[in-house]
């Protein structure tokens, strides 16, 4: 989408062949190789995602070895969370915060190259390791997404040294990231954009990057704490030498579950983007919506361990992590009702990126009373480590987190390449997404709350026919993704012009710039008033 | 053209403070391990009991209540001891005080040194577990062969809930001599092999 960014002005001076990328400090060109990465890492995991679910088509073992289900398992998790989202969202920062704010460029453009670079590092090493097992030079990293110890620690394979230092690598480019955005937030603002004037996405993002500066080195410090458990006769994890596993769990979740948000916050900022356009209004409660997403993220450091209601807690915990659990359905109910009290009225149209929103809205709800569900203690130690638990989470971050990405693209590709996608391949994709990701995860609910244990390459009989719906369902989607893809090359080399406007009722800075924007976006800053 | 960098001037404060932030959350993770220790000492969660108690007077005795107490001995994976207590169970009068005897062997060719970590079962009741004496407390060293009897006097507090009536006490027992230690690596290489079915 960047290749035919037209030169409109002769005194851009920008380097060109490899140099170009490699030394960009150009936020729109880093913002494309953080979505270009991001899409790519989704091939990647989606293809893991698929063994998976070919294993899975029937009971027995057919094409995996279980040890090898299990390094698939982990790696699916580890590129979709911070190889997919989070590396989409800091990209769609990279290429909207300065247009939206109306800023030339990010505050700390060589750092926010240093902070990409770190991640074809982070997942050279991750992916390395999965190399090396198909090679049958030892195991991949197998102990989950969530590398629990002692299965990392005293049990985990040679390979876990790659997983830790991948993580470190990850963790210094999103702080590097977060740092880069708060301060071109908080120093580039045109004059005239007060806070309670930022876009819905800028502000979301804020509170985003204030998330991963708070909870990427508690990351750092649990993996760090798990390589000298490893090498360095310390024992964080380890019992026998005084120490306990079950802190492994509350500080990986003190970050785990903040990272939750982290990867739906900035989703929350573009639904709130589209839909006024697309219902040509203005966001309904605006200042609530910014309380709402300031809730949500003060709340996410304070319900942690409902990812541990069957670690023994005592009562009292129990209780106090679900009612605050609980909670947290408020602001996000708010957001809901605002997006719809957006719609209601308005003059609607549903191009993609507003289909994408809708469906985003719709399933994303789905996801969150799933989650409802879940936060419920007694009830949760029936969903515990069930399939119920892998609907819920792939309700919120497929067709949550992925949805929002793809309506962002939707949204913003005419400006960022200057062409208009092709609509009827857009709503192709759509439909095919959206309806096979409901035929992929729906069942999963039905075989959770049957009991089928997540992380498992078989399973009994009875769990046979849903686990095919889905398996059906995952070849649709993950191939469905392929037109998304043929969509966005087709559009990055032509089509139709796309107005500085783009879309009818479209608001906002960003599309006061011509398409496509400028290299440098703002470089004398517009009034706002 | 130049870029226009607005109020270049107050970046530096921001960046510096971020920075700063990213250093203490570094370190909240890692304060994370003391507190969570003190959490569970003043709770008496997780099954950590407390350290040495002494009583300046005898507590009551409750004659009314029998309480089962199991006890468990186990090894951490690289310790060559023979480790198990004399008896299995007792079952006692909460408030008077029980002594049982443990007995370690080391059958290995060197002098090694342990340390016992214990803990009681159901994590709750570790509060009202009380140990006046116990071999945990230091640490035991025993020479090539040598056998010990390692007593230890425990006081089940007559507080205890009522709907608990039996509870465990294990030991694990762990090497201190870290050139004992079995390496790392070997264990793995140990473990990959016990997984080729």
């Amino acid at each position: 989408m960047n290749a035919v960014v037209e030169e409109h002005h002769d005194h851009d001076h920008k380097p060109t062949g490899i140099g170009r990328w490699l030394f960009s400090t150009n936020h729109k060109d880093i913002g494309s190789m953080y979505l270009w990465f991001a899409f790519t890492m989704f091939f990647i995991g989606g293809a893991l995602a698929l063994i998976i679910r070919a294993e899975l088509f029937q009971p027995g073992m057919q094409i995996v070895e279980p040890e090898f289900f299990n390094q698939l398992t982990t790696l699916h998790g580890l590129i979709m969370v911070f190889g997919v989202i989070m590396p989409a969202f800091v990209g769609l920062a990279n290429w909207q915060l300065p247009m939206m704010i109306g800023a030339p460029d990010m505050a700390l453009p060589r750092m926010n190259n240093w902070s990409f670079w770190l991640l074809p590092a982070a997942f050279g090493l991750l992916l390395a390791s999965l190399v090396m097992s198909i090679m049958g030079m030892g195991s991949a990293p197998n102990f989950g997404w969530t590398f629990y110890a002692p299965l990392s620690t005293t049990y985990g394979p040679d390979s876990t040294d790659y997983f830790i230092f991948s993580v470190h690598l990850m963790g210094i480019s999103s702080v590097m990231g977060a740092i880069n955005v708060i301060a071109t937030i908080m120093n580039m603002r045109a004059p005239g954009m007060n806070y309670m004037k930022m876009p819905i996405f800028v502000w979301t993002w804020f509170i985003t990057a204030y998330l991963l500066i708070a909870v990427m080195p508690v990351l750092a410090g649990a993996v760090t704490m798990m390589l000298t458990d490893r090498h360095f006769g310390t024992s964080f994890f380890d019992a026998a030498g005084g120490g306990d596993p079950v802190m492994f769990q509350h500080i990986f979740w003190f970050f785990g579950h903040p990272e939750v948000y982290i990867m739906i916050l900035p989703a929350f900022g573009i639904i709130s983007q589209i839909v006024p356009t697309f219902a040509r209004k203005p966001l309904f409660g605006y200042s609530s919506m910014v309380y709402a997403t300031a809730s949500i993220a003060f709340l996410s450091f304070i319900v942690w361990a409902h990812h541990m209601f069957t670690t023994g807690m005592p009562v009292a915990g129990e209780l106090f992590f679900m009612y605050s659990t609980m909670l947290i359905a408020v602001p996000t109910g708010v957001k809901v009702f605002n997006w719809i009290s957006t719609m209601w009225r308005g003059s609607l149209t549903f191009e993609t990126p507003m289909l994408f929103a809708i469906a985003f809205i719709f399933l994303f709800t789905m996801g969150g009373f799933t989650g409802l569900m879940l936060c419920i203690v007694p009830a949760d130690f029936q969903y515990h480590d069930t399939y119920f638990v892998v609907a819920h989470f792939h309700y919120v971050l497929v067709t949550g987190a992925a949805f929002s990405i793809m309506a962002a693209v939707y949204y913003w590709l005419p400006k960022w390449t200057g062409n208009m996608y092709d609509e009827k391949l857009g709503k192709l994709h759509f439909w095919l997404t959206t309806i096979s990701a409901n035929v992929l995860f729906f069942p999963m609910h039905f075989v959770g709350l049957a009991g089928m244990p997540r992380r498992i390459p078989d399973y009994a009989l009875q769990f046979a026919e849903f686990n095919q719906i889905a398996s059906i369902g995952a070849f649709v989607f993950g191939f469905s993704q392929l037109i998304f893809l043929y969509l966005v090359i087709k559009c990055v080399r032509g089509g139709k012009k796309a107005t500085s406007e783009v879309w009818e009722g479209a608001q906002g800075l960003e599309f006061d710039l011509p398409s496509p924007a400028p290299f440098h976006s703002y470089t004398t800053p517009p009034e706002v008033k | 053209m130049t870029v226009h960098n607005q109020q270049p001037e107050h970046r530096k404060p921001v960046v510096g403070k971020l920075l700063l932030l990213v250093i203490m959350m570094f370190g909240f993770g890692y304060a994370l391990v003391p507190l969570y220790d003190v959490f569970c000492e003043v709770t008496g969660l997780n099954g950590k009991t407390g350290d040495q108690v002494s009583f300046t007077k005898a507590p009551v005795v409750d004659e009314k209540r029998l309480v089962r107490v199991t006890f468990l001995a186990s090894l951490n994976e690289s310790m060559p001891w023979e480790f198990k207590p004399q008896q299995s169970f007792i079952e006692v009068h909460p408030g008077k005080p029980t002594t049982i005897n443990y007995i370690a062997k080391n059958t290995s060719k060197n002098s090694i040194t342990g340390q016992a970590v214990p803990s009681v079962a159901p994590g709750l009741a570790a509060a009202y577990f009380q140990k006046t004496e116990c071999f945990c407390f230091t640490q035991q060293e025993l020479k090539p062969g040598e056998e010990k009897i390692m007593p230890v006097t425990f006081i089940v507090d007559s507080k205890l809930p009522q709907k608990m009536n039996e509870l465990i006490l294990s030991y694990t027992f762990f090497t201190s001599t870290e050139k004992n230690r079995v390496s790392k690596p070997a264990l793995a290489l140990s473990l990959n092999q016990d997984h080729k079915l």
